[in-house]
């Protein structure tokens, strides 16, 4: 296992998280493997982060949470992207490639 | 966002349910890590042990995920509510003193705003008062009333103007019952031009007026109607007579309408065309005569400027047109409900002083407590310590002590404030001068409660962040070890001493300006009024209201003072048509002996007038400086004469012997002979500057007010019941209002007499902080270095020293405090001066008088204190470690 830990850019998380969640409901710790893999082993989400960004998307409507059991017949809490979480990740995906194209200019210039 | 506005109220409601959920989850969490471990080939045991490691602790996680919720500042506020009531239940003598101190400082300032809003910021009661103004003639508010005729026509600015005559008391008969009420006369526009709709039947109209006496009208004001008529609806149209004359009982105003002054609430008003039927005389068609208030609404759009500048112009129009009473007028705007300029300026300099005071009480306050918070704080630093250390931020902390503070600021503005209403209900009741319908009406309205609460809280902040430094350098490491928060430097002058001489000068200025008025109303109680009120005994009636006619009006003044001359025990009486310090007194232009033309520009004093019999002077303990008394001889036959003051003879002649002989004219040639000089006096107001004052013959000047000065050393109501039988043998259906010249002087002495009570509680609440104060800090000391004194006298240390360590410091700031409060004091005390008659800070009784309640207060705070330092046995206490 990767234990390279990466400090998350501020904000970056939530984007992470949903896009964890584009392809299908996940759990906590499912969303976690998730994002290491889809970012190759770069980020190692803690828990402790992790969660707190869960529980405050799920507040705000983007996912929505159900418990029903995992693969191994264990109940677990599922997260699910709302349509309201698609429109977010859609807007956080654009500011990101905005701020990328701005810094990429920024440290290549010169 | 209604999906956190829903998790808000939930997080909330079902706040075990949401943290079970989070549980729950949190463990499944584990159990899939677990699960994962184990497939990647650990052990269980190991497996669930790298589960945890990995999700970071259960404990954190879930904190953090708390830390976000919706709701989560309520939270802690609840908490931190919970935590800081049961902390100060548990210290009941520090929160009691502390709610105390704070509604005494925030009760005091809600009665003194309240008087303030209902005296100056309020306007007065009627619709749009906002532009609405009182026409001063300079900066006298009495006006003429061909001049208000041409004001009221000509103006292009004001809506209506509406002119208001005070008449003093009036007798009123509604059958078989003759009693004495306050109307006021006005012009028939009055109710129009306020914008006021009768409660009962109707009001006049500017259209009843059809010259003299041509609207016998009478509207009651509700409280009369009330009070007299027992709410009858059937008065309307009933018939009344006033002083003798029948009137016709037209309409009821309604309730909330008390006429245009803030503290004179008529009982009744009718037209002024009827001013000769009530009053017996007709001033109306003198332009010469002022005796009229002139009010108006300014039209919509036009600003004061405007409207002064069209004043200008009608004044110089006035001026050229009329200039043998008019020459040079000119008109001012002020504001209405206070007799304009002359009673508003000094109250408001009055109120705003004694809201500068009660604001000075509640820092005061405010020093007091932030203070024995920071002591507090000081004594909880092993629990801040505590909390620090298992992590509690210290903002956490902060926001702990602060709660606290607003805890204990707003039951104090609570209580403060429950008390004041008693208090402004009390005083709105309050009707100061027994005959005299005056009030002030200071019921406390929606500002005042606003501002008690914006006090409270300010206070709360104000106190509740002087320990905010001292937490934030608590060092829990340090604390935890040694049990004390570390060195503190005791000698050096800290924010608490600050606080404390602050504290202190404030309370020495309260005391030294309550002083100040206190010295200064008993040196007025016992200064030269150029009278002697004491064992005088005044007889009042109005021969009119009695039903005499002009003509007998000599005759029955004669007959009376012949009456009461032979009671048993009178050594002098005498008559006068008015008396120094009763609400009414005129004064007339007067002008040298070879004037020709009167007009204003010409005169040569404008002097006070009565008209005396004689003995009059003798009744009254006034001195004859030089000629000779009036006498039954000086009659409408003989050349007129006068007896001046000294002020009179001394502006018009140069000297009280050329005054002697010497002639001077009244307003349209009359020539009058001085025939004495008598010593001068106060005439309108404990305060006033010496005016000028003439007193005529009662013979050659009848008037139907009568006032009789009955000189005795009898007991006052033995010599009033002999004065009543004598009198009313003469003619039973006489009013009489009989008490002593002091108790008749009481409306010269009020505004002193308030201010000295004002000042006395505002001074009362200082010197109790100020005690407070000294003794929490004093107290504090001892307690703090109770174990240094302990082993201080195991040394041999003796009881000076002991009492240097424990109080001394304490005494120095009193001493710092009070210096700088004398100081501060003694400049307040000028302001003072303009309402207090004789209102002086020079004065050894003052000074020595600040002195010694400052040594007082610092002897009573400093007593158990350093009696506890005193008692501190060494050995219990080393023991005792």
């Amino acid at each position: 296992m990767n234990q390279k830990r990466t400090d998350l850019l501020r904000g970056t998380l939530d984007l992470l998280v949903l896009k964890a969640l584009i392809l299908e409901p996940l759990h906590g710790v499912g969303i976690s493997r998730r994002i290491t893999q889809i970012t190759k082993g770069g980020f190692q989400v803690s828990f402790g982060s992790l969660f707190p960004s869960l529980h405050r998307m799920e507040e705000k409507g983007w996912v929505e949470a159900e418990w029903r059991a995992s693969e191994n017949n264990r109940r677990a809490k599922y997260y699910r992207l709302t349509s309201s979480g698609r429109a977010q990740l859609k807007r956080e995906e654009q500011d990101w490639n905005q701020v990328v194209k701005i810094m990429t200019a920024a440290v290549e210039s010169a | 966002m209604p999906g956190r506005v829903f998790s808000f109220f939930r997080n909330l409601m079902c706040r075990t349910a949401v943290d079970k959920a989070l549980d729950d989850e949190l463990q499944s969490s584990v159990e899939l890590l677990t699960e994962e471990k184990i497939k990647a080939g650990f052990l269980p045991l190991e497996a669930r042990r790298q589960a945890l490691i990995e999700l970071g602790g259960v404990e954190q996680v879930r904190t953090n995920v708390r830390e976000i919720r919706a709701g989560r500042l309520l939270e802690d506020f609840t908490a931190d509510l919970r935590y800081s009531l049961r902390a100060l239940a548990k210290s009941p003598g520090f929160t009691l003193t502390a709610i105390v101190t704070l509604a005494l400082g925030i009760g005091a300032n809600a009665v003194v705003f309240s008087v303030l809003n209902a005296l100056i910021l309020r306007p007065v009661n009627v619709p749009n008062a906002q532009n609405f103004y009182l026409v001063q003639r300079f900066r006298v508010p009495t006006q003429a009333y061909q001049d208000y005729l041409d004001l009221r026509d000509r103006n292009r600015t004001f809506e209506s103007l509406i002119a208001v005559k005070f008449t003093g008391e009036v007798g009123i008969d509604t059958g078989g019952n003759p009693s004495t009420a306050w109307p006021i006369l006005t012009s028939g526009n009055y109710f129009d031009a306020l914008g006021i709709r009768p409660c009962l039947g109707r009001f006049f109209h500017g259209s009843d007026e059809k010259g003299i006496n041509s609207a016998p009208y009478v509207v009651l004001s509700h409280s009369y109607w009330r009070s007299h008529f027992e709410a009858n609806r059937d008065v309307v149209g009933q018939t009344v007579e006033i002083n003798k004359h029948p009137f016709t009982i037209i309409g009821v105003a309604p309730e909330e309408f008390r006429g245009t002054d803030l503290i004179f609430s008529p009982a009744f008003w009718i037209p002024i065309v009827e001013e000769p039927t009530v009053l017996g005389f007709n001033s109306l068609p003198n332009r010469g005569e002022h005796n009229l208030w002139v009010m108006g609404r300014l039209r919509s759009g036009v600003t004061p400027v405007e409207a002064a500048a069209d004043l200008d112009a009608l004044g110089s129009w006035l001026s050229k047109t009329y200039p043998a009473s008019d020459e040079g007028i000119k008109f001012t705007l002020a504001s209405p409900g206070l007799l304009g300029d002359a009673l508003a300026r000094p109250a408001r300099a009055f109120m705003a002083g004694l809201m500068l005071l009660a604001g000075l009480i509640l820092l005061a306050a405010c020093a007091n407590l932030g203070s024995l918070f920071a002591a507090r704080a000081a004594d909880r630093a092993k629990e801040v310590a505590l909390r620090l250390a298992l992590g509690s931020r210290r903002v956490r902390v902060l926001r702990q002590l602060l709660t606290e503070a607003l805890l204990v600021s707003l039951a104090g503005g609570a209580i403060g404030l429950a008390g004041s209403v008693m208090v402004l209900h009390g005083l709105s009741a309050w009707q100061p001068l027994p005959d005299i319908p005056v009030n002030v009406p200071v019921s406390p309205d929606l500002r005042t409660y606003t501002v008690a609460l914006l006090l409270a809280v300010a206070s709360g902040l104000l106190f509740g962040i002087v320990p905010v430094r001292q937490v934030l350098r608590v060092d829990p490491w340090q604390v935890i070890r040694t049990g004390t928060s570390g060195t503190e430097a005791l000698r050096r002058l800290t924010l608490r001493d600050l606080l404390l001489i602050l504290q202190i000068a404030i309370c020495a200025v309260l005391i030294t300006s309550s002083l100040v008025a206190v010295r200064g109303l008993m040196r007025s109680l016992h200064g030269s009024y150029g009278f002697q009120p004491r064992n005088a005994v005044i007889v009042q009636t109005n021969l009119r209201m009695a039903g005499y006619t002009a003509n007998r009006f000599p005759e029955m003044q004669r007959r009376m003072l012949d009456a009461v001359a032979a009671i048993p025990g009178v050594s002098a009486v005498g008559y006068a048509d008015d008396l120094p310090f009763s609400l009414g007194g005129s004064d007339s232009f007067v002008y040298s002996d070879n004037t020709t033309e009167f007009r204003p520009t010409n005169q040569a004093a404008d002097a006070m007038n009565y008209s005396i019999s004689p003995d009059y002077l003798s009744a009254a303990g006034t001195r004859l400086l030089a000629g000779r008394d009036v006498t039954f001889d000086d009659c409408l036959k003989a050349p007129a004469v006068a007896l001046v003051n000294r002020q009179f003879a001394v502006k018009l002649f140069g000297s009280v012997d050329k005054a002697l002989g010497g002639h001077f004219k009244l307003f349209g040639g009359k020539r009058v002979e001085v025939a004495g000089v008598v010593e001068d006096g106060k005439y309108r107001t404990l305060t006033e500057d010496q005016q000028p004052a003439m007193f005529f013959p009662f013979l050659q000047n009848d008037s139907s007010n009568t006032f009789l000065v009955v000189r005795s050393k009898r007991d006052p109501a033995e010599m009033a019941a002999a004065l009543e039988a004598t009198l009313h043998s003469l003619d039973s259906g006489m009013p009489l209002t009989i008490k002593t010249w002091t108790e008749a002087m009481d409306f010269a002495l009020f505004a002193a007499r308030v201010a000295n009570v004002a000042l006395g509680v505002l001074g009362l609440l200082g010197a109790m902080l100020a005690v407070t104060g000294i003794f929490g800090m004093a107290s504090y000391v001892v307690s703090r270095r109770l174990r240094e004194l302990g082993i201080r006298m195991a040394l041999g240390a003796g009881k000076r020293e002991v009492l240097r360590a424990s109080v001394g410091r304490a005494c120095r700031l009193l001493l710092i405090g009070s210096v700088a409060g004398l100081v501060l004091g003694v400049a307040a005390a000028r302001v003072l001066s303009h309402i207090v008659y004789q209102a002086t800070p020079k004065d050894p009784m003052v000074l020595g008088g600040v002195i010694a309640a400052m040594l007082l207060i610092g002897l009573i705070a400093a007593w158990i204190p350093a009696r506890r330092a005193l008692s501190v046995d060494p050995l219990l206490l080393l023991r005792d470690e």
